[in-house]
């Protein structure tokens, strides 16, 4: 009976998650009329309870673990009391945005319980605690006016933070990220990558005359070049590209982007023929398989546990996630694809995207430069995470360890990108209300 | 009013091109990666799925009841019978015949029970069946695996090696598909698990090793296609006439032509038809240094060949430029430090017959369900171009249709098909009475083309053994 229920979930919550995926386009469209748009977000809502119920349902036949219900009633409650907190509090937030952030909340904690109970628990923790604190920031967004004026306290607390992790990290798959403080350990780039962008755009927002140019850029190669003795390739990449696009932006010069682009392929290079490491995990990329017990480790197993589960997923508990390395933090689109389906896997990365696409229309609605400038960077941010972190599982690009935001477990991950969200609200309230104090 | 958020509408359009390009450098990228995802899931997961260090294939056993092999023509080669108690034994009917190209599934796995474990663990019976089963938490059935190997080709193959080590391997040029693969000594794929100590620690015999992929011969004188290519490559000309008198003596080291023959005044292709030593150890000499190497690597020595089949040794081909005249004398026939496979050697004829282009060898052939539905059928793929013009293809072809008309292959100078070949007597030991008789050619008729390499250790000259094992083969084929 509980294959069978497995079996037929399989294709259950394709379904939701795939309606779920057409709202969010279809929310994009301009003309939508109120009712339409009221209409398509509580559809939105619905299927992630649905989602919630459903995959919950499957769990607890399958490991029959009272902790399944108490955390599938938590996600429920989580859920709404995300969407009251932004849509009642905030009659102006998006609540697209808001939805995805649920969904993709959603989908990570439910896989999270079906890889270790412990870790779902401690998610759950994080994000509930991350949701009260980032409530305030919309609000702090719309009064704290003094934001654009910090540019260089910014670069200084960031550096700061991520020299601290290269000269105290703890290495793990040799790479440093992590600090140890006390009994809590932090990810200080997932920080600090927010305080990058705030840096530049403060940095910028006035005057994009050579020498500023200059000087937030030597800035900016200080991060990157403390990311890369870090040997935390991932953000390395994250950096450089934000960076690369708020420039472009701010200066609407595509010799820039053209310029950028072009150093960065040298620097690939470079680190290509400098360092052995980058030149292993290019290997590893380029045939996993020849090296399936050494460098291509992960990345096979990974693509072993998402070949194996196919289009249609081999349905939640039949696989072996528990075989891929890291799982449950960067390699954890492997096994929702494996378990949920390549179909389902493939919705994540549509709802990521419209979620983008979102993010980047807020972004362009806004007058003030400042702003403007801080929603595109966390958009490009977050859009190029999530880009690196799948394409290295699928091995679309080489792998780099970095977490899918919002899916995967770790609470500096979470906060940070709770954090985000809550930003790009806070600014789609202040483009708002620009656009209102212009009609009037 | 109106007009004015018009023209505030155009502003901003133009003020943000920047957003379009940020917009669209991200969209592109994600379609690229879902687009790359969809490519993965469809077409290239297979190699990972069924890979050897995928967890997930022990799994699936427990709820699918392992399918059958067979081969092309019907024939079950491995099939699974539930015992009493429960279990479930694999049974192989064909036992000996298939050991190398079947393979087994116990003690880890090779061969096609190895390559096809992962479909041979799924079951695309009927969905009502497997709900069925589902709900009685029976075992669904597996599906079928049918190989290219041809039941017939491979009975006369397998009984022509009759007593003696050694490996038959034939394929289709065209296709790429594995006619028969044979290798000897052999084993009884139901008794592995029991004879495993004394299969892997005797390494004399190393029945376990599939010959044809990974026996790594001397090629003898089935090496002077190569060195009539490299030949061909310098010269161009075939009319210049040699001069035989039985052997050849260069650098203090003396080459004697087979059997103590003088062939006297003999042109090229002729020289080749009859496998003249003394001729081909003056024409390797008389090459241009790095030409034979040269000639050799654009036939894919020292390479990776490309193949469906797990463990395919490279051929080698090892003689530098600076190397002594004996031993590039030696080189030239196919003595020499050189080593080939028979599965390369088959390839080798196969780009002769196709002017270059190689199709990669597969075995797997189709996959039905346990009612005979079709679940997906195999394609030849190229497998690349060994590095040979339709002319040098075209005058090697008519070097090796000479054997078979005047040359050592006589024996196969038949009119049901027509054959091309060069037969080989291979040293493997200074004691140059115990040689392996090589066989390396192909026949057409019509469109109907079949490539065969053939070698049997210790067994004498190429013309008296394997010569006639792969003119049985041919008859069968073209019966």
């Amino acid at each position: 009976m509980t294959h069978i229920i497995t079996s037929i979930s399989r294709f259950t919550l394709i379904i939701l998650i795939a309606l779920y995926t057409y709202e969010c386009f279809a929310a994009l469209r301009r003309n939508l009329s109120e009712d339409e748009s009221r209409g398509a977000i509580a559809a939105q809502a619905t299927y992630i309870y649905l989602f919630i119920l459903n995959a919950n349902a499957v769990l607890y036949l399958n490991m029959e673990d009272v902790r399944v219900l108490a955390l599938g009633g938590c996600e429920i409650l989580l859920v709404t009391l995300c969407r009251i907190l932004y849509n009642k509090l905030y009659t102006n937030a998006n609540p697209t945005v808001t939805n995805n952030l649920c969904m993709l909340l959603s989908i990570g904690l439910v896989m999270l319980e079906r890889l270790d109970m412990g870790v779902a628990i401690k998610q759950i923790v994080f994000a509930t605690a991350a949701l009260v604190i980032t409530v305030f920031v919309p609000m702090m967004i719309e009064k704290l006016e003094f934001l654009s004026s910090l540019s260089y306290l910014y670069a200084l607390v960031g550096i700061m933070l991520l020299a601290a992790v290269l000269v105290m990290g703890k290495v793990v798959y040799g790479a440093k990220l992590n600090l140890k403080l006390g009994p809590v350990t932090l990810q200080p780039s997932e920080f600090v990558k927010l305080l990058f962008v705030f840096f530049i755009s403060s940095s910028l927002y006035k005057k994009t005359d050579r020498k500023s140019i200059f000087i937030t850029s030597l800035i900016a190669a200080v991060h990157v070049l403390i990311l890369v003795a870090s040997k935390d390739l991932g953000s390395a990449m994250i950096f450089f590209v934000t960076y690369l696009f708020m420039i472009y932006v701010a200066t609407r010069k595509m010799s820039y982007l053209g310029l950028g682009l072009g150093f960065g392929v040298v620097a690939c290079i470079a680190g290509y023929t400098l360092f052995s490491h980058v030149r292993v995990r290019v290997l590893a990329w380029q045939d996993p398989l020849s090296v399936v017990n050494d460098a291509g480790y992960q990345v096979s197993r990974s693509l072993f546990a998402i070949g194996s589960g196919g289009w249609f997923g081999s349905g939640l508990c039949e696989g072996m996630p528990e075989k891929i390395p890291v799982v449950s933090t960067d390699f954890i689109f492997a096994a929702i694809s494996e378990e949920m389906g390549g179909i389902f896997a493939l919705c994540l990365i549509f709802i990521c995207m419209s979620c983008l696409i979102m993010f980047f229309n807020i972004s362009l609605q806004i007058r003030e430069q400042f702003y403007k400038l801080i929603a595109l960077g966390l958009s490009v941010c977050y859009g190029i995470q999530v880009f690196t972190t799948i394409g290295g599982v699928t091995k679309f690009i080489p792998s780099t360890g970095v977490t899918l935001p919002l899916v995967s477990y770790g609470g500096s991950s979470i906060v940070s990108t709770m954090f985000l969200f809550a930003v790009i609200q806070g600014l789609y309230k202040r483009g708002k209300r620009e656009l209102e104090d212009e009609e009037e | 009013m109106k007009k004015s958020e018009n023209t505030s509408r155009v502003k901003n359009r133009t003020s943000n091109r920047e957003f379009t390009v940020v917009t669209y450098s991200f969209l592109i990228l994600y379609a690229a990666l879902a687009i790359y995802f969809c490519y993965f899931i469809g077409i290239k997961s297979e190699d990972f799925i069924n890979h050897a260090a995928n967890p997930r294939l022990s799994v699936m056993s427990k709820h699918t009841v392992r399918g059958d092999i067979l081969s092309s023509d019907g024939k079950v080669l491995a099939t699974s019978k539930i015992k009493d108690s429960g279990n479930e034994v694999r049974v192989y009917p064909e036992g000996r015949k298939y050991a190398h190209a079947v393979g087994f599934s116990v003690n880890g796995m090779s061969g096609a029970e190895a390559d096809a474990n992962f479909y041979l663990l799924r079951s695309h019976a009927f969905f009502v069946e497997r709900i069925q089963n589902d709900i009685l938490e029976k075992k669904n059935q597996g599906d079928n695996v049918y190989l290219t190997l041809d039941s017939q080709l491979q009975d006369v193959a397998y009984n022509g090696l009759g007593n003696y080590r050694g490996a038959v391997f034939a394929m289709e040029p065209s296709t790429g598909k594995i006619l028969a693969m044979v290798s000897k000594p052999d084993f009884d794929p139901g008794n592995v698990s029991k004879d495993w100590e004394s299969l892997t620690e005797d390494s004399d015999t190393a029945a376990l090793l599939n010959r044809c992929t990974q026996g790594l011969y001397p090629p003898g004188s089935t090496f002077k296609i190569i060195t009539a290519l490299a030949y061909l490559r310098d010269h161009g000309d075939e009319k210049t006439d040699f001069d035989c008198e039985g052997s050849y003596n260069s650098g203090g080291y003396t080459i004697h032509c087979y059997g103590n023959s003088v062939h006297g005044k003999i042109d090229f292709p002729m020289a080749f038809a009859k496998s003249c030593n003394t001729t081909f150890a003056k024409v390797g000499l008389s090459l241009g240094k790095g030409d034979l190497k040269n000639s050799a690597e654009d036939l894919f020595f020292n390479k990776s060949l490309p193949s469906d089949l797990s463990h395919v040794k490279k051929s080698s081909f090892s003689m530098k430029n600076n190397a002594d005249d004996a031993l590039v004398m030696q080189t030239a026939i196919g003595q020499g430090d050189t080593l080939v496979t028979p599965y390369h050697m088959a390839l080798i004829a196969s780009a002769i017959c196709k002017d270059g282009q190689i199709m990669t060898p597969y075995y797997l052939d189709r996959i039905e369900n346990n009612t005979g539905t079709l679940v997906r059928s195999f394609h030849g793929r190229s497998g690349g171009e060994m590095l040979i013009s339709k002319n040098e293809a075209k005058k090697l072809r008519k070097y090796m249709r000479k054997v078979v008309t005047e040359g050592t292959g006589s024996i196969m100078n038949v009119s049901k098909y027509k054959a091309y070949g060069k037969t080989g007597t291979a040293e493997y030991t200074s004691d140059k009475n115990k040689t392996h008789s090589w066989f390396v050619g192909f026949a057409k008729k019509g469109k109907k083309e079949i490539a065969i390499a053939v070698v049997m250790e210790g067994a004498g000259a190429g013309s008296s053994f394997a010569l006639p094992l792969a003119k049985n083969v041919f008859d069968k084929y073209y019966e």
